[in-house]
């Protein structure tokens, strides 16, 4: 059987479904629903159009010489997700998922997020079918992503901060659920990654795939070959799994998936799940996870609040564990030090989450020489991330800004009267 | 027969049902808890259901993720949960069964979490996040140490569902009496006494109902009906706001309702 033809529930031992009884009901419904809308020729084409005319498919590729000079001269393309509308891979899975919810006649939408992204995109999804939409967001990640907060709210959301737990994407995905347990008659709960219980992980999988599948033909159409790597950042997984999917039966395309190691993944502060993690079972399903001793879920940090979770999708710790595909870590540093690349050698600014991939990207350029091609899914832009960029860098400082504007002026201005 | 099932079917030969009443360990230490479930069953509760704190408890409500997150900051490890059902057995005789999430299960052993559970006295698990169809690893160590399996059954289950619920169940089938999570409500639904209904349709004779019970009244309207009443969050709050003293004192209030 081909590594493409998985469908879950499980990936070898990984995945299944360990949630309260009362979502059994929601999550059979939902798995009916989208087994009959993926043979339904009308659905597929609706969401086609939605693609073509709504959100801006297919994305472009652009190869990035000046950066890749820093790669080891290895030719490098970036598949830009971030010129999506909403700005990141996140639309891709919202829009099938809001057609989703209108089939099965629901009207509200429930959504957890972390950077904020999935949030702006289903908060999206739902003004533009007319969905009542309510986001859980860790508290933590509302300070952070302060500006996600309003776009969501402009849109027409409800926005609701939760203060349990790590007060971060964990415990919004734990919110979520518990609403949804309630509300589960008028409501679907719009799940943003490959993680979860079935059907999520495949049904995210399938929405995202289109990344890989528009990126495969697109390399094959520039360079007249299939690139040597193809690289992505995971957190839960779902830009990894959007562009990795197409490539999972061409074994000459090697896969990797960077996550975000924080300070370092040998220190207490990182979001290593593979790396520093073992299997678990975490919000539905059976994967690797970020665990003490007694199974208690370790909380995870990262700059990036959209890799910043302590868990994985159970397909990525099956490519794992069948040696597929290859996790490494990137540090907070590393990730900040990429973003800062691009933006000046690109005039591309990309997300934090996307930046580890970059950061990875340049090592593993140098490991294959200047005759390989690398495919690396820029998932979203970074304009959400201005104000961590411009504290990290030191470059936002505003009282600086002033009176260095007033010196300017001052020395410019007897060159004027002269 | 299991003690949990004899416990029950006694209160039932009485005229009246069970009252199961849950705490988690460790909170607001280790020996309050202990005395806390001491307490309750001094107070008439007949069945304990501990809870082992966990760090992402979908199904719990604030008073009860309140409770555990405090005991998890207080240094709560899982081998606390094993002293405190032996040191609860030691000095009452009602059954304990073990509320627990299933990954600190997993990740002790299953085999050697059913062992340790039975040398501390235990009596079985109530599992809220490992469904019967999903339980085939868990099912093999209870048969083996001879630990009941409880499994939970919701309005929203179907009729197969219940059907598989009853049948691999022991001890009890947890109804869970509304669609949502753990805590006080002023009417407990309607959904309940038709979900009971379903499943003794199911062949079920020991449903007990939890979510949302929190009064004598409604102890006696369920025991109406089922066969088990359960108890948690009022009797967290209890103890988070009064000490051992006002947990037994609710207790006891909850206990009339069990008087035929």
């Amino acid at each position: 059987m081909n590594l493409r033809d998985e469908l879950g529930p499980y990936f070898g031992e990984f995945g299944g479904r360990f949630v309260p009884e009362s979502l059994i009901g929601a999550l059979d419904e939902l798995d009916a629903a989208y087994t009959a809308a993926k043979s339904d020729p009308s659905f597929a084409a609706e969401l086609t159009e939605l693609h073509k005319t709504y959100s801006g498919r297919p994305s472009i590729i652009t190869e990035v010489p000046r950066f890749a000079e820093h790669a080891g001269g290895a030719r490098i393309i970036l598949k830009r997700e971030d010129l999506n509308h909403t700005g990141s891979h996140k639309i891709n899975n919202v829009l099938g998922q809001a057609l989703l919810t209108k089939r099965i006649g629901k009207t509200r939408v429930i959504a957890e997020t972390g950077a904020g992204q999935h949030g702006v995109a289903t908060a999206t999804a739902a003004a533009l079918f007319g969905l009542e939409c309510v986001v859980y967001m860790g508290e933590v990640d509302t300070e952070r992503q302060a500006l996600n907060v309003a776009r969501m709210r402009l849109l027409g959301a409800e926005v609701i901060p939760v203060t349990s737990g790590s007060r971060t994407l964990k415990d919004a995905i734990n919110e979520a659920y518990r609403e949804w347990v309630t509300s589960v008659e008028t409501t679907n709960y719009i799940f943003g990654t490959v993680a979860g219980p079935h059907p999520f992980p495949t049904m995210v999988r399938d929405f995202q795939k289109i990344i890989g599948e528009e990126a495969r033909r697109q390399v094959l159409e520039l360079t007249g070959r299939l690139p040597d790597a193809v690289t992505a950042c995971v957190g839960g997984g779902s830009n990894a799994m959007g562009i990795f999917h197409a490539f999972l039966d061409d074994p000459d395309v090697a896969l990797y998936g960077y996550e975000a190691a924080g300070d370092g993944h040998l220190t207490e502060r990182h979001a290593a799940t593979i790396s520093r993690g073992r299997p678990g079972v975490l919000h539905g399903a059976h994967s690797y996870m970020l665990q003490d001793a007694d199974g208690q879920t370790v909380e995870s940090h990262s700059i990036s609040a959209g890799l910043d979770y302590p868990g994985i999708g159970p397909e990525h710790s099956w490519l794992h564990d069948i040696g597929r595909a290859t996790y490494l870590p990137v540090t907070d540093d590393e990730a900040m030090q990429a973003l800062r690349l691009l933006s000046r050698t690109e005039g591309i600014i990309p997300a934090i989450e996307s930046a580890h991939a970059l950061a990875g990207t340049l090592e593993l350029g140098k490991q294959l020489g200047p005759d390989s091609v690398i495919l690396v899914n820029l998932s979203g832009r970074g304009d959400k991330d201005m104000e961590t960029a411009a504290k990290y860098f030191d470059i936002l400082d505003t009282a600086a800004l002033v009176a260095e504007d007033a010196e300017s002026l001052e020395s410019a201005s007897p060159a004027v009267e002269r | 027969m299991s003690t949990v099932e004899s416990t029950i079917a006694a209160r039932k030969a009485a005229g009246s049902g069970a009252l199961i009443g849950y705490l988690p360990a460790g909170f607001p230490n280790l020996q309050s808890s202990i005395d806390a479930a001491v307490a309750l069953v001094e107070n008439g509760v007949d069945i304990i259901e501990l809870g082992i704190p966990y760090t992402d408890p979908v199904m719990d409500g604030l008073v009860i993720q309140e409770a555990t997150q405090r005991a998890l900051e207080n240094g709560f490890k899982l081998e606390h949960a094993f002293e405190a059902v032996s040191a609860i057995t030691a000095r009452v005789s009602a059954p304990v069964l073990v509320m627990t999430y299933f990954n600190p299960v997993l990740q002790y052993g299953i085999e050697r979490f059913a062992d340790d559970l039975v040398a501390a006295g235990g009596a079985g698990l109530i599992t809220p996040d490992l469904t019967a169809d999903n339980a085939r690893s868990w099912l093999t160590a209870a048969e083996r140490t001879d630990l009941d399996h409880v499994f939970l059954a919701a309005p929203s289950s179907s009729d197969a569902r219940l059907r598989l619920a009853v049948e691999k169940s022991r001890g009890f089938v947890y109804a869970v009496s509304t669609m949502g999570i753990t805590g006080a409500r002023a009417d407990v639904d309607s959904a309940a006494r038709s979900l009971v209904s379903r499943l003794r349709d199911a062949g079920s004779t020991n449903a007990c109902v939890g979510v949302g019970i929190s009064s004598s009244d409604q102890v006696r309207e369920v025991l109406g009906y089922a066969d088990g009443a359960i108890v948690g969050s009022v009797l967290v709050k209890a103890l988070a706001d009064g000490g051992v003293p006002a947990v037994a004192r609710t207790a006891a209030a909850l206990a009339t309702g069990t008087i035929a």
